[in-house]
């Protein structure tokens, strides 16, 4: 029989391990220009995956999917903010799901 | 608290505060799958706020749910949450060299997708109070947000947690598009990375793999090749960045070292001022 209090420590340990070693063992400014160029990178490419397809797995509909994530970008390019970009995202998929 | 130490606090708590509504809504639905795989509301509420990890939570509860081994817990865990590793090292760079083990940890601890994206877009250099004054404001409405969520359980109608569930994307766009549009590089990039995204989520075997494996693989072929064919030359500051770039068509060579690291200099006098 597992116990729940030991599945989350697993979950803990492991999460909090991968988010400290790089912090506290890279001390020094890294130089190396290609590595640092990845680096900058790597939030874009990483939330830019995240985000599609996986947008229309969300929904329902995936179509609704689809509609929040062109809105989205629109909203965000004409600089919406965090909270604004998300909640437009959000209504979309409400409208399109509840009413059609 | 030095005042200075303060102000990145309160700042933090304050930009916070669009995350934690996002958090509030999109941990609610992880508390459905937290319910629904046995666990009550004290042990998801423990979790998230131990774990801070959508993705990674999700991936745990299933694990729960599916009452498999700790060592495939521990595993699915790595690789799910594998992408805060790079995170992790982006901001080991973002830190000042002189910061304490105890900030380095706690500012490790607390990274997350959003945290991340909110602290390593500040100009300069990072102060640890910022990300602890966005992840208290924003990390508290994730936890408080699973136990409500196992507690309301599968009331709540379908549509409202399909509108729920693209809040968390929707905060992802409004972190990557506003550089997309002020750099091509990225907006080429982050056009690549969807598109690469949903291929790979058709093809036959590379489909199989779960999305955690996907997201680290793409990562990190998209953003190596990027770092390799076009190199940040200075990704602190970005005003220098584009300065640069406004020059590079004017000068060449040595000159144009000279004229960027004098422009930088007057960009940090200007902003101390």
């Amino acid at each position: 029989m597992h116990n729940n209090y030991i599945y989350i420590l697993v979950m803990f340990g492991v999460s909090f391990l991968i988010r400290v070693l790089p912090l506290t063992l890279i001390r020094k400014e890294i130089k190396n220009v290609t590595v640092r160029s990845f680096l900058y990178y790597v939030p874009y490419v990483t939330l830019a995956v995240m985000t599609f397809p996986a947008i229309m797995h969300a929904t329902a509909e995936p179509l609704a999917g689809l509609a929040a994530l062109v809105i989205g970008i629109v909203v965000a390019w004409f600089g919406g903010g965090l909270f604004p970009t998300a909640i437009i995202c959000s209504l979309t998929v409400f409208v399109l799901e509840h009413f059609i | 608290m030095k005042t200075e130490n303060k102000r990145w606090f309160l700042k933090g708590l304050k930009n916070g505060v669009p995350i934690a509504a996002g958090y509030f809504a999109v941990s609610f639905a992880l508390g459905f799958t937290a319910g629904n795989a046995g666990l009550t509301v004290f042990q998801a509420t423990l979790a998230s706020l131990l774990c801070n990890a959508s993705a990674g939570e999700y991936a745990g509860f299933t694990v729960i749910a599916s009452k498999a081994g700790y060592v495939t817990m521990a595993v699915i865990t790595a690789i799910v949450n594998a992408r805060y590793l790079l995170m992790s090292a982006a901001l080991s760079q973002k830190l000042p060299e002189d910061t304490k083990l105890s900030h380095r940890l706690l500012v490790g601890f607390w990274i997350t997708d959003e945290i991340f994206g909110a602290s390593v877009t500040v100009p300069g250099k990072l102060n640890p109070f910022y990300n602890y004054g966005l992840a208290i404001c924003s990390l508290s409405f994730w936890a408080l947000g699973t136990g409500s969520g196992v507690i309301v359980g599968n009331i709540v109608p379908p549509d409202i947690v399909s509108a729920l569930g693209v809040l968390l994307y929707g905060m992802f766009l409004a972190i990557i598009i506003p550089p997309a549009r002020d750099d091509i590089i990225v907006r080429v990039l982050v056009f690549l990375s969807m598109a690469a995204s949903l291929i790979c989520s058709k093809l036959p075997f590379i489909s199989g793999l779960s999305d955690g494996t996907r997201i680290i693989i793409l990562t990190v072929i998209i953003s190596g090749a990027a770092a390799v064919l076009f190199p940040v030359r200075d990704s602190e500051d970005t005003e220098v960045k584009e300065i640069e770039k406004a020059l590079n068509t004017e000068n060449s060579g040595e000159m144009r070292e000279d004229s960027t690291s004098y422009l930088k200099n007057e960009i940090k006098e200007a902003k101390n001022a």
